[in-house]
């Protein structure tokens, strides 16, 4: 059933008529020709499609499109304003934190979510005292909440470096 | 995916009058349990009610020291709410061991407690499934069980099932006695969080005890004034369903247990309540002995099936060593 909604990405706002099923995946890779999210699994199972909606990590292939409104929807390709790539793709590269790239988008996403969730005071399952106001972004704790962003190449042990460094570069409690 | 019609209301009344008109339709929390089924062709409503920016998304103080969570909040805000953390540490904890950060933020507490089976019959339409098509069988009865249910299944008959409730959320509300708030066609009721749940019985297509359209618009939490704790055992560190998880709460003084509250995740239909080993241990010395003994008395009525007989023991241990985790913290 066709519906008229309008998506807000990456700072510009697209009129768009979609069918009701079409998931925010699917309207920003096919429709849009943003393929910076990539699918994976389309059963959030592998955090490839990651995007940030009004700035918290969602999947985007379980996130219907006409349920969007005008959330702010930003994609890993958003990050790099005015074409000059973002800390963290940057520490990705330096890094080597990755090898295939497929899932590297939703990483950076993910990560991104991670370091507000941190600095918001969020705990994680490894947050030894709940009553703590402050996070210590350690590798542990880095390792869970990066835990919904699968990586088929295995770059893991890299990933959690190239996070850690930008976390310190941002003052985030390590 | 079927077609479907999607309708946004003002209000939660609104929200109900349009589904009770539609006897095909459903709710839609934050979709990442419906809208993944629905690609599945496991569900096929053809009108999506979207409740979740118009259920309540705060967290609010009950005058007796509890708590009244809004169906819309996100499981994510929920685990992070202060006072969820400092009075019902198991509640966040249950909510922190689920799922991933990215689900978690979408995910709402309506959603979360009405999650469907993992069951890998249920989400296949070429398996038979009692749970998905009634009359069909019970593919996981024989086949790929090691992660269903050993107790209240329904083990014959055209209503065998031996599925388990997913949510780890649910585990730590049943065990502080949180109570649903609904409100459907005919009004609102409270239902306490024991009897939301049921067990596949002869009719296994049935999760809960609400009826069509009921919505659910809060959850109330009563206080808990001793310590709490949830514990979930996965086969793998982080990301993956419970094999068996358990949420307790214990108040001892003197080395005697004073009050308990003990529920299972991962071996029934619904959350489980342990009551056979609370009954046994109020009353009685906080030790070691006493816990096992009090988690034999509940797993004895076990039923397992070929391939998950682990899961008996593992229940035990994870009774035990939680009760102990909560003798130490009450010191
Ligand atoms: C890969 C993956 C891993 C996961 N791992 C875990 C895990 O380890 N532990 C765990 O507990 N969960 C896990 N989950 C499940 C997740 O917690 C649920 O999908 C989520 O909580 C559902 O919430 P929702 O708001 O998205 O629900 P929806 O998908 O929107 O809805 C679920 C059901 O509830 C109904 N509904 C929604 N809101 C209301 C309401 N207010 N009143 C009445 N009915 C309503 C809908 O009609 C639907 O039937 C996982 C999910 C995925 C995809
Ligand atoms: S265990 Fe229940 S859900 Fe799974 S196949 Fe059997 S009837 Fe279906
Ligand atoms: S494509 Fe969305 S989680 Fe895998
Ligand atoms: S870099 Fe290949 S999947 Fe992660």
């Amino acid at each position: 059933m066709d519906t008229e909604i309008t998506l807000r990405v990456d700072g510009a706002a697209h009129p768009l008529t979609v069918d009701t099923r079409t998931t925010l995946l699917d309207a920003l890779r096919e429709r849009l020709r943003n393929t910076s999210p990539k699918k994976g699994c389309d059963h959030g199972q592998c955090g490839a499609c990651t995007v940030l909606l009004d700035g918290r990590r969602v999947n985007s292939c379980l996130v219907l499109a006409v349920t969007v409104g005008d959330a702010e929807v930003t994609t890993s390709d958003g990050l790099a304003a005015d074409g000059q790539p973002h800390r963290l793709h940057r520490s990705f590269v330096e890094y080597d934190a990755f090898q295939c790239g497929y899932c590297t988008p939703g990483q950076v996403c993910s990560a991104m979510g991670v370091l507000a969730e941190a600095r918001a005071g969020w705990p994680s399952a490894v947050t030894g005292d709940l009553d703590d106001a402050d996070v210590d972004l350690t590798d542990a704790e880095i390792r869970e909440r990066m835990s919904g962003n699968l990586c088929r190449c295995a770059a893991y042990a890299n990933i959690v470096p190239a996070v850690a460094a930008v976390a310190q570069a941002e003052g985030v409690r390590r | 995916m079927r077609e479907f019609r999607y309708e946004q209301a003002p209000d939660a009344a609104g929200a109900v009058a349009l589904l009770a008109g539609a006897p095909g339709g459903a709710f839609l929390g934050g979709g990442t349990n419906l809208v993944d089924l629905m690609k599945l062709g496991v569900a096929t409503p053809d009108v999506l009610v979207d409740v979740r920016e118009l259920t309540s998304r705060e967290i609010t103080d009950l005058p007796d020291g509890g708590l009244r969570i809004g169906a819309g909040v996100p499981n994510a805000d929920l685990a992070a709410d202060r006072r969820v953390r400092e009075r019902f540490p198991v509640l966040s904890q249950a909510l922190l061991a689920g799922a991933s950060g990215q689900l978690r933020n979408r995910a709402t507490t309506g959603g979360n407690l009405l999650q469907r089976t993992r069951c890998g019959y249920f989400t296949d339409v070429t398996k038979p499934c009692n749970k998905r098509a009634p009359g069909s069988g019970c593919g996981a009865l024989e086949g790929v069980h090691r992660n269903h249910a050993i107790l209240g299944q329904t083990l014959e008959g055209p209503g065998t099932c031996v599925a388990t409730h997913p949510s780890d959320m649910a585990v730590a509300m049943l065990a502080v006695d949180a109570v649903v708030r609904v409100l459907g066609p005919d009004g609102e009721r409270a239902v306490p969080i024991a009897e939301l749940h049921r067990l596949p019985g002869d009719d296994p297509s049935r999760d809960t005890t609400l009826r069509h359209g009921e919505l659910i618009t809060a959850i109330d939490l009563p206080a808990l004034a001793f310590p709490s704790r949830y514990r979930k055992a996965r086969e793998r560190a982080s990301f993956a369903f419970a094999l068996v998880s358990v949420a307790a709460a214990l108040r001892v003084e003197d080395g005697v247990v004073r009050d308990v509250r003990l529920a299972l995740g991962g071996v029934a239909h619904k959350p489980w309540r342990v009551q056979a080993a609370e009954q046994a241990l109020v009353g009685g010395p906080a030790t070691e002995e006493a816990f096992a003994a009090a988690a034999r008395a509940e797993l004895d009525a076990a039923t397992p099936l070929r391939d998950n007989r682990f899961k008996v023991p593992l229940a035990r241990n994870l009774v035990v060593r939680t009760l102990l985790d909560l003798v130490e913290v009450s010191r």
